[in-house]
């Protein structure tokens, strides 16, 4: 099968169903702009026309609204954030409008809209340019979301997020886009709300969201040198939640550690490590562990950068205290620093 | 003007242009790990408005702030040590380029959510009109964040609220990439703020000796009738929306464009006027060499300063006082 990354899957599957479906539309601040938000929009004017792949003023609300009622009249728009703090200025749009509309006309409203996000660290982004504020949307019923983690699963979550009925917040954590894997050249939809089982393992499930998926099965990999076998698994879904999937690997498991690309506090791993632990309260041999970014702004220098966020290394040292192994000797051990992707300068 | 004021003026302009020529210079060695927005080009703004408010200005600016900063504070040794992520800038590093700030000078900080610092600046002004602080608060944004519901919401409330603090829109045509003309519904800015109760300027020159007389004229009449003022200063950014390519590289622009900005640069053309008016090119050189060397030691000190401590990240999240 053809590879691609994780950037071009994104942009097939839109392309894919903008050629399917004419009421399909691109927009968005930058969208059409030669950098192509990571390489996802390019092209696409150039093939559907400046009426269907546009750029907009920077009027991040007044953006979202006219998304709603585009969706409203029959389109299916896809709204395209270069970074997830700019939907911030849309929040009134997505939660009191977008969120609960199909809910206050009883039922009979469709809302086939997708907000696509770019979230988490990219080279010294500092506190305003590498959020990734899950947990904001999760917490709103009537949005689903997801954040995919592989080629495949971006394109087909991407097709399943275009066709749905409901308004879907699709968040991309930016060194994702370089992730290269086969992907099927059919556009298929893969369902919202199931989690994936990335790698089976017995002795610890490691739950990942975004970004932390790669680290984690950087740790399994590290790990299974050792004897260790963790099991990882992607929700890729956020919301709704896909809670049997994680429950039975950590009836099997007995121990839980939660990965979140976010803040810890009152975030989404607090969703993940509390459903599982209802579910699973008498097989688990401990509390689940969660582990997430500092509870800080995020810093701009390297140093403190490193401190801020974890890695696969963080969660070998939170499996050797939850299993009382190691501590393994990781020298040698090359841990991902995506961040030297992007050389300075600019 | 007096040669003098001239000179002080140049040495603003020279200064910030010199201080981001270094960071073209080194940027590529990367130890500086900060995206970075240069003012280049731009310079004559920040230096005609804060020095005509002559230290009694409190700014606001974006992330495109070098300029703002230098001219505000003077501080190049804080300012490389930022930039290079060291304990002796402004922030531990934990800022960047992004977020400069020295609120003990006036520079109360800069933002790169587009827009967010006008409604602030709006806020800072009535503080600064109920504690009669004297000061003036000048919020400094690109033409894009015109775009923005909350300029107008800012600019509205001003004229409601008669604050006399001055609103910079710093013209450079372009949002990242996208020009002004795809993303304006209408042919003219300055006709739409004239309906608001308010002061409106526009100026093209590029010149820092106009921008500094427009704004000491603007300031008092704003004061006079107690209202707010808006400048439209159309400007060239000459360096890529990020980082340090040239503006013009690109497929979206004319480097022409660019080109025909540079032939009347602004700190080429006040240092010709200052030679015109009878200042020695002996004197010119002298100042220009002191600063390279200051610059120089600025960049040395920083490379030679700790980077922050681990313990670090978790200072300054809540204030502490001592
Ligand atoms: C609310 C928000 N939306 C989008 C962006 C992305 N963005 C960063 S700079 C910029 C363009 C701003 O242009 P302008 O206001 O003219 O300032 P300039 O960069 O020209 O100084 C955009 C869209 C942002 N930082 N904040």
């Amino acid at each position: 099968m053809r590879r691609l990354s994780f950037a071009e899957a994104v942009r097939e599957a839109m392309v894919q169903e903008m050629e399917r479906d004419p009421t399909v539309f691109v927009f968005g601040i930058g969208v059409p702009s030669h950098a192509k938000i990571f390489g996802t929009t390019a092209g696409l004017e150039e093939q559907f026309g400046a009426e269907r792949c546009f750029d907009t003023p920077i009027s991040e609300e007044s953006m979202t609204g006219f998304a709603l009622g585009a969706a409203l009249r029959g389109l299916r728009p896809v709204h395209v954030h270069i970074r997830v703090d700019f939907l911030l200025l849309a929040m009134n749009q997505l939660v009191n409008m977008i969120s609960c509309y199909n809910y206050t006309t009883g039922g009979r409203t469709p809302i086939p809209l997708v907000i696509r996000a770019i979230i988490g660290r990219g080279w010294g982004q500092g506190a305003q340019h590498s959020k990734s504020l899950i947990s904001y949307f999760t917490h709103v019923p009537g949005l689903k979301v997801v954040a995919p983690t592989t080629p495949v699963d971006a394109k087909g979550l991407m097709i399943a997020a275009i066709r749905s009925e409901d308004p879907v917040i699709f968040l991309e954590h930016r060194w994702l886009h370089w992730a290269v894997d086969a992907v099927p050249e059919d556009a298929a939809a893969s369902p919202i709300g199931t989690a994936r089982v990335l790698r089976r393992g017995r002795d610890l499930t490691v739950v990942a969201v975004s970004w932390m998926v790669v680290e984690a099965m950087h740790a399994a990999d590290i790990l299974a040198r050792h004897g260790i076998e963790l099991e990882v698994i992607d929700p890729r879904t956020l919301a709704p939640l896909d809670v049997d999937t994680l429950a039975a690997s950590v009836s099997r498991t007995r121990t839980c550690i939660v990965a979140d690309c976010d803040w810890v506090f009152s975030g989404f791993s607090a969703e993940l490590a509390a459903s599982i632990t209802e579910r699973c309260f008498g097989q688990l041999t401990k509390p689940v562990r969660r582990l997430g970014w500092a509870h800080t702004p995020c810093p701009t220098v390297r140093a403190l950068e490193n401190v801020f966020y974890p890695n696969a290394e963080t969660i070998v040292h939170v499996v050797e205290d939850m299993l009382g192994c190691g501590p393994f000797d990781l020298a040698g051990v090359d841990f991902y620093n995506h961040e030297n992707r992007f050389k300075g300068p600019f | 003007m007096s040669i003098e004021l001239g000179f002080a003026l140049y040495k603003g302009l020279y200064l910030a242009r010199r201080c981001e020529e270094y960071i073209v210079r080194h940027y590529p060695d990367d130890e500086m790990k900060t995206p970075m927005h240069m003012s280049m080009g731009q310079e004559a703004i920040p230096v005609g408005i804060c020095h005509a408010l002559a230290g009694k200005a409190d700014i606001l600016a974006t992330y495109r702030s070098h300029a703002p900063f230098l001219a505000q504070t003077g501080d190049h040794g804080r300012f490389f040590a930022e930039l290079h992520g060291r304990v002796t800038g402004t922030a531990d590093g934990k800022s960047g380029s992004m977020h400069l700030s020295a609120p003990e000078a006036g520079m109360l900080g800069a933002t790169a959510i587009v827009g967010s610092n006008i409604s602030v600046a709006v806020g800072a002004a009535f503080a600064n009109e109920r504690l009669g602080t004297g000061r003036t608060v000048v919020a400094f944004f690109g033409d894009g964040a015109v775009d923005e519901g909350t300029f107008w919401e800012s600019i509205n409330v001003a004229s409601l609220f008669r604050l006399p603090l001055l609103f910079v829109c710093e013209d450079n045509d372009y949002a990242v990439h996208t020009p002004k003309s795809l993303r304006r519904g209408y042919a003219s800015l300055t006709a739409i703020v004239r309906g608001f109760d308010c002061l409106v300027y526009e100026d093209e020159s590029n010149d820092v000796e106009t921008i500094y007389f427009l704004t000491r004229e603007a300031i008092a009449a704003a004061r006079e009738r107690r209202c707010p003022v808006f400048f439209n200063l159309k400007c060239c950014r000459y360096l890529d929306h990020i980082g340090i390519a040239p503006d013009g590289d690109a497929c979206y622009r004319e480097p022409d464009d660019v080109q025909s900005w540079r032939a009347r640069d602004c700190v080429a053309t006040q240092r010709a006027r200052l030679i015109r008016r009878g200042l020695s090119e002996e004197i010119l050189a002298d100042h220009e060499q002191a600063t390279d060397r200051a610059i120089e030691i600025s960049i040395a000190q920083a490379l030679a300063a700790s980077v922050p401590a681990p313990d670090r990240l978790y200072r300054g999240v809540f204030h502490e006082t001592s």
